[in-house]
C-alpha cells in the first residue's frame, strides 16, 4: 500500500509541487493550507508522513507540530519542515517542538524523494 | 489550427470503416449553389442543417446574413452565393447550412444543398485556371473532377482571410465585389 | 491516485505562482496600509512576513534570483520587526511599502521576463539593509546566503577510508519520530557497514519504557563519501543523541574534535509565534481555487437554462390553466429556481473591489511624491463585491481618476494653508452598493472645478451654444466630452494623453455612468454607478421592423408615443423632439439600421429616450415596447465581428438572437448620412469603418 503524506502549505505552489512530486513517486497525497485544516485532515485518516511550512496563517507549523506530537493518533509520524530560513532558528524551533527533519526551499524533487526516505520507513 | 493540415494528419492513419481511403486522400463534402458544385474539406465540418429565419446584422455586408442561436452560441451565417458574387440566395426551409470551423470561430455557410462525400488524391487537384479574377477570390483551392463531374475545391482559409493570420471577417468582406 | 512519466508541469507550477503572487501582494500592500496608518495588531505583521516569505519561497523554485534576493533583504527586515528588533518608525514603514511597490515590480518582470536594471530598488534595499544593520546583531543578516542551503564540500576523496560512528539516540530523538533504523540504512548506502550494538543499558523488562531510548551503536563504515556526507545523515539528530564521528587512522585528533555536534547550534526554545489571536487583520475565508473557465462555462449553461425556461414560459402562458394546472406550476417553480441558481452563479464570480482599490494608495504615492504634493487616500466599502470581468476593467478608470484628482483636484501644500485648507489633500475612494448597482466614489477636498473656465472652453470649442446656459451640473460634466480634451484647463490629465472622456468610455463600455458633482474651493466627487455583472442585463425589448433589439434598462431615461406638433424637423441634424422645452434630436432605429417596413412616423411608434455619449440626451425611435426582460448577454465578437451600435447579443425565449443596443454609440452611426438607406450596404460598413479609424 502506497505512504500516505500529508503536506501543509499555506502557498498553493508550493503544495502543487510537493505533490506533484510524491504523487509521482508513488505516494498517496493529501493537502492542507494551515495547520488548522490540517489537523482536520489527521483527524480523518491515518498519515506516515507530515510534511509541513511553518510560516501560516491560523496556525503555524511550530504550533501544528506541538499539537500533532501531543496528541494520540500521529505523535509517532515523521515531520518534516519546509522552510526557506537557513539561519538554523528555524529549523532549532521546528526540531525543539518535535519536527523530524527539515528541507530547505527550494529542492529539488530528488532531494523530497531522499529526504522522505530517510525519514518515512 | 490549419484544416488541410489536420485532415492529411487524421485520414492518413489508413481505413476507416471499411471505406477505402488512399494514403493521402482528402475527403471533402459537396454542396451545390445553382448549377455549380463545390467541395469544402470534411475535417472543418462540424454539422449541416436546415435554414432557419436568423436576425440581422445591422450594416453588414450583403452576403453576412445575419445570426442564429446554435445551442446557445451565436453563429453568423454567410451566404456562400453573395460571397461569390453571384447574387443573393432566396433560402427555404430547403436550403442547407454548413456549420464549419473557421480557424476558433464558428460559422454557418448557405448552400442550396449537400450532396456528396468524395475522396480526393491531392495529387488529382488542378490549380484553379487562370481566368483574370480578382486576387480576393484565392479562396478556390483547385479544381477536381469526379465521375464527369466538376468540383471546386473551397479553401475556408481562403474564405476567412485566415491565410493572412488574424483578420476580421468585415474589412476582408468588404472588399468583395458586388456582382 | 498516481500519475506516472509525467513531465515536471513547470509552466503550470509557474502560472500558480503568479496567481498566488498577485493575491499575496494584494494581502501584503492591505496589510502594510493597516501597519502605516497604526491600525496593524501582531497578527498584521505575521500577515505581511508571511506574504513576502511565500512569493520568496516560490521565487527560490523558479530561479528567479533577483525576486529572491530582493525578498531575502525584505523578510529579513520583517523577521527583524517580528522580533521587534527594528521598530516599525514611520520611516520603517514608507520603506516598507516602497518595498513591496518594488517588489510587486519585480514580480511583474519576472512574469512577463523582463529583464530590470540592475540598479532597480537598489535605493530601498540599501535603506532595508541599513534598517537591519540598526538592529541587534543577532538578526538574519541581509548577507546571509538567499535561502540556498551551501552546497557540502564534496573535497575530492580519494580512495576509501574507515570511519567510526559511535550514536547513542536521547530519548527525545525518538519521540521525534526518528527511526535509528533508517539511519543504519542510510550509513549502508554510503558503504561497507558493520554494526555493533551496546544494550547494556536495556532495563528489566518490567520497567522498560517504550518509548525511551536504551541503545547505542558503534559503527564501522568504510566509504569513499567524505565525512561531511556521514553528518549529513545525522543531520536531524544531532541535537538529540550522543555523536562521535572519526577517521580511524586518525582516532586521537578526532577524538577532540568528538562533541562538535551540539555546538553548533543553539536552540532557543520559544517558538515564533503561538496561535495568533484573532484581529482585524484579513483572514482567508473557507475557500477553493477554481479556474475561471469552469465559472464561465457553469455562468454559459445556466444562462441556457434561463434561455429555455424563458422559452418554457412563454409557450406554457399559451396553455389553459384549468386544463394544465401541474404544468403551469412546474413552469412557476423552474423560474423561481433558475433565477436563485443564476443569481448564485453569479456570486461566484463576485469578487470585493478590494483588489483594486488596494493598488491605489500606491499610485496616490507615486504620484503624490513627483507633483510634491501631500496626498493622503482613505478607503471604503472594500468588501463590496462585484463581478470579476468588471473588477479587472475597472482598474485603468480608477487609477485615472485617482491622478486626476490629484493632478488637478488638490492643491500644492502652500496653497492649502494659504486656502485654510490643512497642508495634506485627502481623496476619499469608496465602494457601495445601491438598488442592484455599484457606485465607486472618488472624492477630493481640492479645488474644485472653475465652472467660468469649463463653460468658457466648451463655448469656445462650439459644445455649448450661444445662448444655451447649461445648469452647474451640466457644466460640470461638460468635462466628460472628447472635444473637451484641452492641456491648458481644469480636470484633463494633461501630459498622459488620457482625458476624462477616455474614462468615462471605459465606464460606459463596462454598462456604467459616470458623472461630477464640484464645488469651487471645495473639491470634486466623481461618481461611477457599475452594473454587479456584465453578464445580465435588464432590458426592454422593442421591436423595429420584423427586428427585435435590447435596449438596456439602465440608458433609458424615458419612453413615450409623441404628438406631431412635438416633433420639428431642423435644417442639417434630421428631426428634434420637443420635451418640457428641451430639443433632443431624434435617431431612427430603423434608418440607422436600415430595417425595412418598419414604423417611420415617430407619433405611430415609440421615443426612447436615452444618454449618449457626446451627444446628451436622444430620442430613438422604435415601433414598440414588447416588454421587460432579464437577458443573458452573448458575445457577438466571438464568432463574427464588434458591430458599431451594438453591444452584445442574448437569446429570447423563442429561441431567436436578439441584438443588445449599445445606446451610447447610436447618435454617432445616426449622424451619418452614409448610413441611410440610399447606399448598398457593403460599401457603407467600409466607409464607416474609415471614419472610425479616422476618429481613432
Amino acid at each position: 500500500m502506497a505512504k500516505r503524506i500529508l503536506a501543509v502549505d499555506d502557498s498553493k505552489t508550493m503544495r502543487d509541487m510537493v505533490s506533484f512530486t510524491l504523487k509521482k513517486a508513488g505516494f498517496e497525497v493529501a493537502e492542507a493550507e494551515d495547520g488548522k485544516a490540517a489537523l482536520n485532515v489527521l483527524g480523518g485518516g491515518k498519515f506516515d508522513l507530515i510534511i509541513t511550512d511553518l510560516n501560516m496563517p491560523n496556525m503555524d507549523g511550530i504550533s501544528l507540530i506541538k499539537n500533532v506530537r501531543s496528541g494520540s493518533s500521529h505523535r509517532a509520524v515523521p515531520i518534516l519542515i519546509l522552510t526557506t530560513e537557513s539561519d538554523g532558528t528555524k529549523k532549532a524551533d521546528g526540531k525543539a517542538a518535535g519536527a523530524t527533519g527539515w528541507l530547505v526551499k527550494p529542492f529539488s524533487p530528488d532531494k523530497l524523494i531522499e529526504l522522505i526516505q530517510r525519514v518515512c520507513p | 489550427m490549419q484544416p488541410e493540415n489536420q485532415s492529411v494528419g487524421t485520414l492518413g492513419q489508413g481505413n476507416l470503416d471499411g471505406v477505402s481511403v488512399g494514403e493521402h486522400t482528402q475527403q471533402f463534402i459537396t454542396f451545390t449553389l445553382g448549377n455549380e458544385e463545390y467541395g469544402i474539406d470534411i475535417m472543418v465540418v462540424r454539422e449541416i442543417k436546415g435554414w432557419t429565419d436568423t436576425t440581422m446584422i445591422p450594416n453588414a455586408p450583403a452576403h453576412v446574413r445575419g445570426v442564429i442561436n446554435l445551442r446557445g452560441v451565436i453563429v453568423p451565417i454567410f451566404d456562400l452565393r453573395a460571397r461569390f458574387g453571384v447574387g443573393l440566395t432566396v433560402p427555404t426551409s430547403m436550403h442547407v447550412v454548413i456549420i464549419v470551423a473557421a480557424g476558433s470561430r464558428t460559422v454557418g455557410l448557405l448552400v442550396d444543398t449537400v450532396s456528396d462525400i468524395i475522396s480526393v488524391d491531392p495529387k488529382a487537384i488542378r490549380p484553379v485556371p487562370e481566368m483574370g479574377l480578382p486576387t480576393e477570390d484565392q479562396y478556390l483551392e483547385g479544381l477536381v473532377a469526379i465521375e464527369e463531374r466538376m468540383v471546386t475545391l473551397v479553401s475556408l482559409a481562403g474564405l476567412f482571410g485566415m491565410a493572412t493570420a488574424k483578420r476580421s471577417f468585415a474589412p476582408d468582406m468588404a472588399t468583395t465585389k458586388a456582382a | 491516485m498516481m500519475s506516472e512519466g509525467e513531465a515536471y508541469p513547470l509552466e503550470q507550477f509557474r502560472k500558480t505562482y503568479f496567481e498566488e503572487c498577485a493575491e499575496l501582494l494584494d494581502v501584503l500592500q492591505a496589510n502594510l496600509e493597516l501597519l502605516a496608518a497604526g491600525a496593524g495588531s501582531e497578527e498584521t505583521l505575521h500577515a505581511i512576513f508571511r506574504a513576502v516569505h511565500s512569493i520568496k519561497g516560490g521565487a527560490g523554485a523558479f530561479g528567479f534570483s533577483s525576486l529572491v534576493a530582493f525578498s531575502h533583504v525584505f523578510e529579513s527586515l520583517l523577521d527583524a520587526l517580528r522580533e521587534q528588533k527594528v521598530d516599525a518608525t514611520p520611516d520603517v514603514t514608507q520603506l516598507l511599502l516602497r518595498a513591496s511597490d518594488a517588489l510587486a515590480d519585480i514580480v511583474n518582470a519576472a512574469r512577463s521576463e523582463r529583464a530590470l536594471p540592475i540598479d532597480f530598488a537598489s535605493d530601498i534595499l540599501t535603506g532595508m539593509e541599513e534598517a537591519l544593520a540598526g538592529a541587534s546583531g543577532a538578526t538574519a543578516a541581509a548577507s546571509a546566503t538567499s535561502g540556498i542551503e551551501p552546497v557540502a564540500a564534496h573535497a575530492a576523496v580519494k580512495g576509501e577510508r574507515s570511519y567510526r560512528v559511535v550514536f547513542t539516540p536521547h530519548t527525545e530523538m525518538l519521540q521525534k519520530a526518528n527511526e535509528p533504523l533508517l539511519l543504519v540504512r542510510q550509513l549502508r548506502k554510503l558503504g561497507g557497514l558493520t554494526v555493533d550494538v551496546d544494550m547494556s543499558r536495556l532495563p528489566a523488562f518490567e520497567v522498560l519504557e517504550p518509548e525511551a531510548a536504551y541503545l547505542s551503536w558503534t559503527f564501522v563504515l568504510e566509504t569513499g563519501a567524505p565525512q561531511s556526507a556521514i553528518h549529513e545523515v545525522f543531520e536531524f539528530v544531532e541535537d538529540d543523541c550522543d555523536l562521535l564521528i572519526e577517521p580511524l587512522q586518525q582516532a586521537a585528533e578526532a577524538v577532540s574534535a568528538a562533541p562538535t555536534a551540539n555546538a553548533t547550534e543553539a536552540a532557543p526554545a520559544v517558538a515564533a509565534a503561538a496561535e495568533p489571536s484573532a484581529t482585524v487583520a484579513p483572514t482567508p475565508s473557507q475557500s477553493i481555487r477554481v479556474d475561471v473557465d469552469k465559472v464561465d462555462r457553469l455562468v454559459n449553461l445556466v444562462g441556457e437554462l434561463v434561455i429555455t425556461q424563458a422559452m418554457l414560459t412563454e409557450q406554457g402562458s399559451l396553455l389553459p390553466v384549468d386544463q394544465y394546472p401541474a404544468m403551469i406550476q412546474g413552469i412557476e417553480a423552474l423560474a423561481q429556481s433558475a433565477r436563485e441558481l443564476q443569481e448564485s452563479v453569479m456570486a461566484i464570480r463576485a469578487q470585493p473591489v478590494k483588489s483594486v482599490f488596494a493598488r491605489m494608495p500606491r499610485v496616490v504615492r507615486d504620484l503624490a511624491a513627483t507633483l510634491g504634493k501631500e496626498v493622503k487616500i482613505v478607503t471604503s466599502g472594500e468588501m463590496t463585491e462585484i463581478d470579476k470581468t468588471v473588477i479587472e476593467q475597472l482598474n485603468d478608470p480608477l487609477t485615472h481618476m485617482i491622478r486626476n484628482a490629484l493632478d488637478h483636484g488638490i492643491e500644492s501644500p502652500d496653497d492649502r494653508v494659504a486656502a485654510g485648507k490643512p497642508r495634506q489633500g485627502t481623496i476619499h475612494l469608496s465602494a457601495a452598493q445601491r438598488s442592484g448597482r455599484i457606485v465607486i466614489e472618488v472624492s477630493d477636498d481640492g479645488r474644485g472645478l472653475n465652472r467660468e473656465k469649463v463653460l468658457a472652453k466648451a463655448r469656445d470649442r462650439g459644445l455649448v451654444a450661444p445662448g444655451v446656459n447649461p445648469s452647474e451640473e451640466e457644466i460640470d460634466n461638460l468635462i466628460f466630452l472628447p472635444a473637451f480634451s484641452t492641456a491648458d484647463v481644469v480636470s484633463n490629465i494633461s501630459g498622459r494623453g488620457v482625458g476624462m472622456d477616455v474614462v468615462k468610455r471605459n465606464v460606459q463600455a463596462l454598462g456604467g455612468r459616470i458623472s461630477v458633482q464640484s464645488r469651487f474651493g471645495a473639491g470634486s466627487r466623481f461618481t461611477m454607478s457599475l452594473p454587479l455583472t456584465l453578464a445580465v442585463v435588464d432590458g426592454m425589448v422593442v421591436s423595429v421592423g420584423k427586428e427585435t433589439f435590447i435596449v438596456p434598462l439602465t440608458a433609458i431615461i424615458e419612453s413615450l408615443r409623441p404628438q406631431p406638433a412635438d416633433i420639428n424637423p431642423v435644417v442639417g441634424r434630421g428631426d428634434v423632439l420637443a420635451l418640457r422645452g428641451e430639443y433632443l434630436p431624434l435617431t431612427y432605429l430603423h434608418s440607422s439600421f436600415a430595417i425595412e417596413s418598419a414604423v417611420t412616423d415617430p407619433c405611430q411608434g415609440i421615443v426612447i429616450i436615452v444618454q449618449t455619449e457626446g451627444a446628451g440626451r436622444i430620442g430613438v425611435v422604435v415601433d414598440e415596447l414588447l416588454g421587460q426582460q432579464q437577458v443573458v448577454v452573448k458575445s457577438l465578437e466571438a464568432n463574427y465581428d464588434a458591430v458599431d451600435g451594438i453591444s452584445g447579443a442574448t437569446i429570447l425565449g423563442n429561441g431567436r438572437v436578439a441584438l443588445i443596443l449599445d445606446v451610447a454609440r447610436l447618435r454617432e452611426i445616426g449622424d451619418k448620412p452614409g448610413m441611410r438607406m440610399t447606399k448598398p450596404a457593403r460599401e457603407t460598413t467600409s466607409e464607416v469603418r474609415e471614419d472610425m479609424n479616422h476618429a481613432a
